[in-house]
């Protein structure tokens, strides 16, 4: 009988607990939602900052953030893919591959200021990228590697074994096997792991801090031409993120509605970063059905 | 198709180029990332020892002063405030996140296994997909103003940090000790119930014992991530130069420090030296909480 009781009351305590986590979730969600999204407005979304008078929008961070997730992009997905297929494809068992995997799991768990610390020294002094989209892109690509690396393993190691050896039966080369049999295959893997990973590059603001910049200089977005100080494409040029708008008006904000600023840009990222997560599933299942003939 | 074969080259030959550059080219992205790694670790490496060995500060003074003044007359580089600040914030939100994370996993595995899956699981993986500027703001604007409501006080401090950590890596300690206890085989399980033990008794003496090592490694991952990070932590801690002597108090931590002093300092002088060290205890850590995985691992295993 007693032992039943204590069964109930922990039971309890741990439905409690767990619903706890919901309403945290639900209480987040809603608290940004309700301060942010009054403040959301077109003129919100595209004008630039103004650092005293009230009124100002987000309209360079919002087009530095998307730009530098494209370049980190660029950088990314040629050098993850190709780790995460050695790792699946080529590595053997033995202390080499051993070795890789701790060097993915330790680059995987260096903080990201640390990583903006290397950009800081290595990218923006010794290279002398300056502070610019370029440093930032290449930073955030350190940051983002390792996911990718064993996002691109865990899609190859899925795709059932039939597929290879009956690439192997007709004599194809492991790497023409790996292109144009396995990668079709994994590609709907891939593609949900990468959109998933821009989440994340998207919402990354502190190893950006010391690579791409505090700030944005005036941008002229008549002029495309990449090389010009003023055009928004200049990938050398410093560019102020988002996330890391968001830190500085925060944390520095002297403007009479920083707090309103605050709000409404976090909201923008939060809702950038949940269509991230709901169209990497969605993406995931449209490829799936174009490359496999099942419905 | 497009890549027929040209009539003089042979098939062999064509075989084995195309065997080579897919060989070269993935063992170069993999070199590529060990060459990062080391070079991540020699530079911050380099930077952070010339405190010790070019400016002569003491590992002693660096790692047990209390006081830091880089800019007085004398200079003070003492960092066991921000030292003890990380270590209290870290230890703290692990404290609370660890049952929260716990208790959800068991929701979701041993409870309503279908149904808590369900609910739980797109909760905890949004709430990892929140960025961390945003949780920041969330703690200046709710857990601050609240906590100054109840204890008086500014209300930033070492609570409003652990709190706001506790919640960023709830989703880290609370998916990965789900997984630990979905992959417990189910015998167990049922010879536990077969004997009469309430769900109660069969989490506490058997499921919980058997997986400890897994859940470990949740909550030394969600430390690991707690200890690392900058942002968030810096805009509610406070930022004060001392070591802290209540949850109340204003105080900081490494990364808050480095975030905040490391653009205000130029280049080689000690007080941005000093400031690399601490990068390079950062670093340091990392290492230790990556040990710690791989030993909880290897017990796991047995």
């Amino acid at each position: 009988m007693k032992a039943k009781t204590v069964d109930k009351i922990a039971t309890s305590v741990i439905v409690v607990l767990a619903l706890f986590i919901v309403i945290i979730l639900l209480g987040l969600l809603g608290f940004i939602m309700y301060r942010g999204i009054g403040h959301i407005s077109w003129n919100f979304l595209t004008s630039a900052p103004q650092l005293l008078k009230g009124g100002g929008g987000i309209g360079p961070q919002l087009f530095n953030s998307i730009f530098l997730l494209v370049l980190t992009l660029i950088v990314t997905i040629p050098l993850g893919w190709g780790g995460g297929i050695y790792m699946a494809e080529y590595a053997k068992p033995g202390k080499i591959t051993s070795f890789i995997r701790l060097v993915v799991e330790v680059l995987s768990s260096f903080p990201s200021i640390v990583i903006g610390l290397f950009g800081l020294l290595l990218l923006v002094n010794q290279f002398g990228l300056g502070f610019s989209l370029i440093s930032g892109a290449l930073a955030l690509a350190i940051f983002n590697l390792p996911l990718m690396v064993r996002t691109t393993e865990q899609a190859f190691r899925a795709v059932p074994k039939e597929q290879k050896e009956a690439g192997l039966a007709l004599g194809l080369s492991k790497w023409k096997i790996i292109t144009s049999i396995l990668l079709p295959v994994a590609l709907p893997s891939l593609i949900t792991g990468t959109i998933l990973a821009s989440g994340r590059i998207f919402g990354e603001a502190a190893a950006l801090m010391f690579t791409a910049g505090m700030s944005s200089p005036p941008l002229d977005f008549t002029d495309w031409n990449p090389t010009s100080p003023r055009s928004p494409l200049n990938p050398f040029r410093p560019a102020e993120t988002l996330a890391v708008h968001i830190w500085k008006v925060n944390s520095e904000g002297i403007g009479p509605d920083s707090k309103e600023v605050a709000a409404g840009a976090s909201a923008v990222l939060v809702i950038l970063v949940l269509a991230f997560n709901l169209s990497a599933r969605w993406i995931g299942r449209v490829v799936f059905r174009r490359m496999t003939a099942s419905k | 198709m497009n890549n027929k074969l040209k009539p003089r080259r042979p098939l062999k030959e064509k075989h084995y180029w195309e065997e080579w550059t897919g060989r070269i080219y993935t063992s170069i992205c993999v070199v590529f990332l060990i060459v990062v790694m080391f070079s991540i670790v020699y530079f911050v490496a380099s930077k952070g020892l010339s405190t010790f060995f070019q400016n002569g500060i003491s590992i002693s003074e660096f790692l047990g002063g209390k006081t830091w003044n880089p800019t007085g007359e004398p200079a003070f580089y003492g960092a066991l405030p921000f030292i003890t600040g990380s270590f209290i914030t870290t230890l703290l939100a692990a404290l609370i996140a660890s049952p929260l994370g716990l208790c959800a996993a068991l929701f979701m595995t041993e409870i309503v296994p279908g149904k808590g899956k369900k609910i739980l699981q797109p909760a905890i993986e949004l709430l990892s997909g929140i960025p961390s500027v945003v949780y920041g703001f969330i703690g200046l604007s709710v857990i601050v103003p609240l906590l100054r409501s109840i204890f008086g006080g500014t209300g930033v401090g070492i609570a409003a940090g652990c709190l706001v950590l506790a919640v960023m890596i709830l989703p880290t300690v609370t998916s990965i000790m789900a997984d630990a206890l979905s992959a417990l085989p189910k015998g167990l399980r049922e010879s536990s119930y077969a004997l009469g033990a309430t769900r109660w008794q069969t989490i506490y003496r058997v499921i919980i014992p058997t997986t400890l090592p897994a859940l470990l490694t949740g909550v030394v991952l969600g430390m690991a991530r707690a200890f690392g990070e900058a942002l968030a932590v810096q805009m509610v801690i406070g930022n004060a130069p001392h070591v802290p002597t209540s949850l109340l108090e204003s105080a900081s931590t490494l990364t808050s420090v480095i975030t905040l002093s490391m653009g205000n300092t130029t280049m080689g002088s000690v007080h941005n030296n000093a400031l690399w060290s601490m990068a390079l205890v950062l670093l340091v850590m990392t290492f230790v909480f990556v040990i710690l995985v791989r030993l909880l691992e290897r017990r796991n295993r047995v």
